[in-house]
């Protein structure tokens, strides 16, 4: 598997070259979120508005009302906690075109429990005009940009930084409203989004392997989530549903998943992974995903559980999948 | 029309005794409606209302309204399924480059800058039939649907930054218009005016002019009780911003700081008012000054009567 190493930092640089009305705003993260290098090579188009993230908000708000499309750079937590009211009316209510970069969700910092965006798309899906995204892979880091700017209105992203897998080509961008099936089967179906498609990944050859088949989704689109074929992934499953999501299992991917399967009568189990209405708190992501349960071996046991019996998958076995480039199945022109 | 170091001049710009004039009839409107409605915000109309008169007549530099005399009704939330949504901005003229934008910012003051529409013939003299009545536009607590509303901030203290913001676009285009705020003091209760006021200074926005009513009244009481903001003008000279303590009835020495030359400054006037101007009446409420109810049918006659010697010239 690939590793693209900071791939947000020249790819916005590229891709703001001919969009002089894309201005960055940023609250003294300026390289925490990887646009340090966009703030030398355009400091015309780049403000810092310091540590004052209510303030912020309201001038992204003025900015996109004179026709810019001020790309907002934070962490997520400064994003949609701190300054919630001032997003609320002064962005998204007027349905605003400001671009919510939110970095670091879930438990993907050590920086503990300050940091660490725990109930941001359960608050995003919540705010209406507002569109939810989230970042899985380097191509969707990079991708993500153009599904942003054709938004008529806020767009709120879940960031990958860092060191960042390369998961689908990038020939297979991020598209608006639109699952990756990365894994057919009729027993399960399982639903991921961000970091926890990668665990997935390890999880769905090995159950394969012990004869539970499963049918793999990865989620990019948080709202609006019409995704048809995300209802038809659902409507195959024989043994049920999982879920599973770097975020509280309240109003999130699970929460999603369930009310789709209420509204259209998907009568199977649906078991919802991910923090179950806990904080967290400061330690490694490995480690947190270990803790909490948002890692291939939770996928694997909850799988066992849908199916009713034990697959004989141990920890061992998962460390040896290796992840190998992922096609998405869902190819753009059967769409 | 013709600009004259930072401001405008345009064939509407009014004489002092004119908007003297104006700013008591916005008052008096003002108590019509409260008194046919039984109670409302009246003592932020006894304040502010040379405020609203001076703005409109002689600071601003707008355009002649973009909207019908007749308010419409609820045109529905913004959003992308709705194409018909209409700003209230549009009542305070085209937004042009060389034009002004007024941002206001106390929204529960709707009621006071509906009459100042209306006075200054942007809005039809009986529109505010339609306040508060369901499905209008002309609400109690005005939102960006709402006649010369053009932001929403209901939720107070947001008005300063979303100003910031226009007003930084605007620098970047290069447009010469000004960009004025009305506040109200009790916002700066609000810690977002402080990171405001910080940016303003930070990015040398001097097309900015904030106008603050400074009443010392908010919903529980005189300012001073409830949460004293201190010497607002020495906070704001400490901030780096250009501060001027004026008489907020005197419409001379509230229209002079906008026509003082930029100096790369935030402008703050800090227009010093009373709550209970032209109706003395007020003055037995204090400190519950906010909203008026009658606490009895010989309190809403008392009023009643001074309603009708309300001297209109004076």
């Amino acid at each position: 598997m690939e590793i693209v190493n900071r791939p947000h930092v020249e790819n916005f640089i590229r891709w703001a070259a001919d969009k002089p009305r894309v201005v960055v705003v940023s609250a003294d993260l300026t390289n925490s979120c990887e646009v340090g290098k966009w703030r030398d090579t355009y400091p015309e188009r780049f403000f810092s508005l310091g540590m004052a993230e209510q303030n912020m908000m309201g001038f992204a708000a003025g900015l996109a009302r004179e026709g810019f499309e001020p790309f907002v750079h934070t962490f997520a937590v400064f994003v949609y906690r701190r300054p919630y009211d001032q997003l609320a009316m002064s962005i998204a209510y007027p349905n605003l075109p400001v671009r919510l970069m939110a970095f670091l969700p879930g438990i993907t910092t050590p920086g503990g429990v300050t940091h660490q965006a725990i109930e941001d798309v359960a608050i995003m899906r919540a705010t209406p005009n507002m569109t939810v995204l989230e970042t899985g892979d380097a191509t969707e880091v990079e991708s993500v940009l153009d599904v942003a700017h054709a938004v008529d209105g806020p767009v709120y992203v879940r960031f990958l930084r860092g060191r960042v897998p390369r998961l689908f080509p990038q020939s297979e961008p991020m598209a608006l409203g639109r699952a990756r099936v990365l894994h057919e089967g009729d027993d399960v179906t399982i639903l991921t989004a961000g970091i926890t498609t990668e665990e997935a990944l390890r999880a769905v050859p090995a159950l394969a392997g012990a004869g539970v088949r499963a049918t793999h989704l990865h989620v990019s689109t948080h709202k609006p989530f019409d995704d048809p074929l995300v209802l038809d992934a659902l409507k195959r499953a024989r043994k049920g549903v999982i879920t599973l999501e770097n975020h509280t299992i309240v109003g999130g991917l699970g929460s999603a998943v369930a009310e789709l399967m209420a509204e259209h009568a998907v009568g199977t189990p649906l078991v919802r992974l991910g923090l179950r209405d806990t904080y967290a708190h400061g330690a490694s992501q490995a480690y947190l995903m270990g803790e909490y349960g948002l890692d291939a071996m939770a996928l694997v046991r909850a799988a066992e559980r849908l199916a009713g019996r034990d697959t004989g998958i141990a920890e061992a076995d998962l460390a040896q999948v290796r992840v190998e480039e992922v096609h998405s199945l869902a190819k753009a022109e059967a769409l | 029309m013709r600009r004259e170091g930072n401001r405008m001049l345009t064939d509407t710009t009014m004489s002092t005794e004119e908007v003297r004039r104006t700013a008591q009839r916005i008052r008096k409107r003002v108590f019509e409606h409260v008194m046919r409605s039984g109670g409302g915000y009246l003592s932020q109309a006894c304040s502010s209302a040379e405020l609203f008169a001076t703005l409109y007549g002689k600071v601003m530099v707008l355009g002649a309204s973009q909207a019908p005399l007749e308010p419409v009704p609820f045109p529905g939330v913004p959003g992308r399924d709705n194409p018909s949504f209409v700003s209230g901005g549009a009542y305070n003229g085209p937004r042009e480059p060389q034009f002004d934008r007024f941002i206001f910012s106390p929204a529960h003051y709707a009621l006071v800058l509906y009459a100042a529409l209306i006075e200054f013939g942007r809005l039809a003299e009986h529109a505010l039939e339609a306040f508060n009545r369901d499905g209008s536009t002309v609400e109690m607590i005005g939102a960006e649907h709402s006649p010369g509303v053009e932001t929403t901030t209901g939720s107070l203290a947001q008005a300063i930054s979303q100003a910031g913001g226009i007003a930084l676009g605007r620098r970047l285009k290069g447009e010469p218009g000004r960009v004025w705020v009305l506040m109200s003091d009790g916002e700066f209760q609000e810690g977002q005016v402080w990171e405001a006021v910080q940016a303003l200074v930070h990015y040398r926005l001097d097309n900015v002019g904030i106008y603050a009513d400074v009443n010392d009244q908010q919903c529980d009481g005189r300012v001073e009780d409830v949460m004293q903001v201190g010497a607002l003008g020495e906070k704001l000279r400490a901030f780096g911003a250009r501060v001027y303590d004026v008489d907020g009835h005197d419409v001379e020495a509230l229209a002079a700081p906008a026509a003082a030359p930029s100096d790369g400054r935030p402008l703050f006037v800090l227009a010093h008012t009373d709550p209970t101007r032209g109706v003395p009446l007020l003055a037995e409420r204090a400190p519950n000054l906010h909203y008026l109810r009658f606490g009895s049918e010989a309190e809403r006659e008392r009023y009643q009567r001074a309603f009708e010697t309300f001297d209109e010239e004076a």
